[in-house]
């Protein structure tokens, strides 16, 4: 159980995470910073999946060194993301756009099924 | 734990902290509930990740378990959220 992490994975491990925890504060400086909702969406994306691989990239390596056979089940993690993450951001641009036109800003597209052709 | 591996964890746990705050700001101003409900779905990573790192620095299996649970309901949560902004109501 306690096996020794050899220095070329610990080297890894932490270049991964120094790089996870970059990532997550760029885009959370982005998603601060931008105008406008739907230029706020994309920030986030570089936390979802850079930030999130790069952790559970760096979880598999360590735990699999230190415990001397293969430990996959943070990738459970990334598979769970990968799923929920485009659900929850599809909703939320079809939120805004909804509420957009709700509140009749002029320049919001109309909706696909009233458009001419 | 080596030094250097302590040192990463921690660096790592110090920039989710910041990039809380600052989606925490975006969501006490952010002009629209759309933007809440963003940054409260970006929060629930950040928490998610945070247990992953906490994971590492205490070479602990359990924490593993507390990630994927909050990566669980921060999806739940949000497109509950996000589907009672679009209809007025979550369950039809």
């Amino acid at each position: 159980m306690n096996g020794n992490v050899p220095f070329w994975a610990e080297l890894m491990v932490a270049l991964l995470l120094v790089l996870s925890g970059l990532f997550v504060i760029i885009s959370a400086f982005g998603f601060l910073r931008l105008p406008d909702f739907f230029l706020r969406m994309h920030p986030p994306a570089l936390a979802y999946t850079f930030g999130s691989w790069s952790v559970t990239v760096a979880s598999i390596l360590y735990f699999s060194m230190r415990q001397g056979r293969l430990v996959l089940h943070p990738w459970l993690i990334i598979i769970l993301l990968s799923i929920s993450v485009p659900v929850t951001t599809l909703l939320l641009a079809r939120v805004a756009l909804f509420r957009r036109r709700t509140a009749g800003v002029a320049d919001t597209p109309a909706p696909l099924s009233q458009r001419g052709n | 734990m080596s030094s250097l591996l302590s040192f990463a964890t921690a660096f790592a746990l110090g920039c989710y902290a910041v990039a809380s705050v600052l989606v925490l700001v975006r969501m006490i101003r952010g002009p629209r509930a759309q933007d809440r409900v963003l940054a409260l779905d970006l929060l629930y990573l950040h928490g998610m990740l945070f247990m992953i790192v906490l994971g590492i620095r205490h070479a602990s299996d359990v924490y593993f378990e507390g990630a994927l649970l909050i990566a669980l309901f921060g999806f739940v949560s949000s497109s509950a959220m996000a589907k009672f902004l679009l209809r007025g109501e979550v369950i039809e």
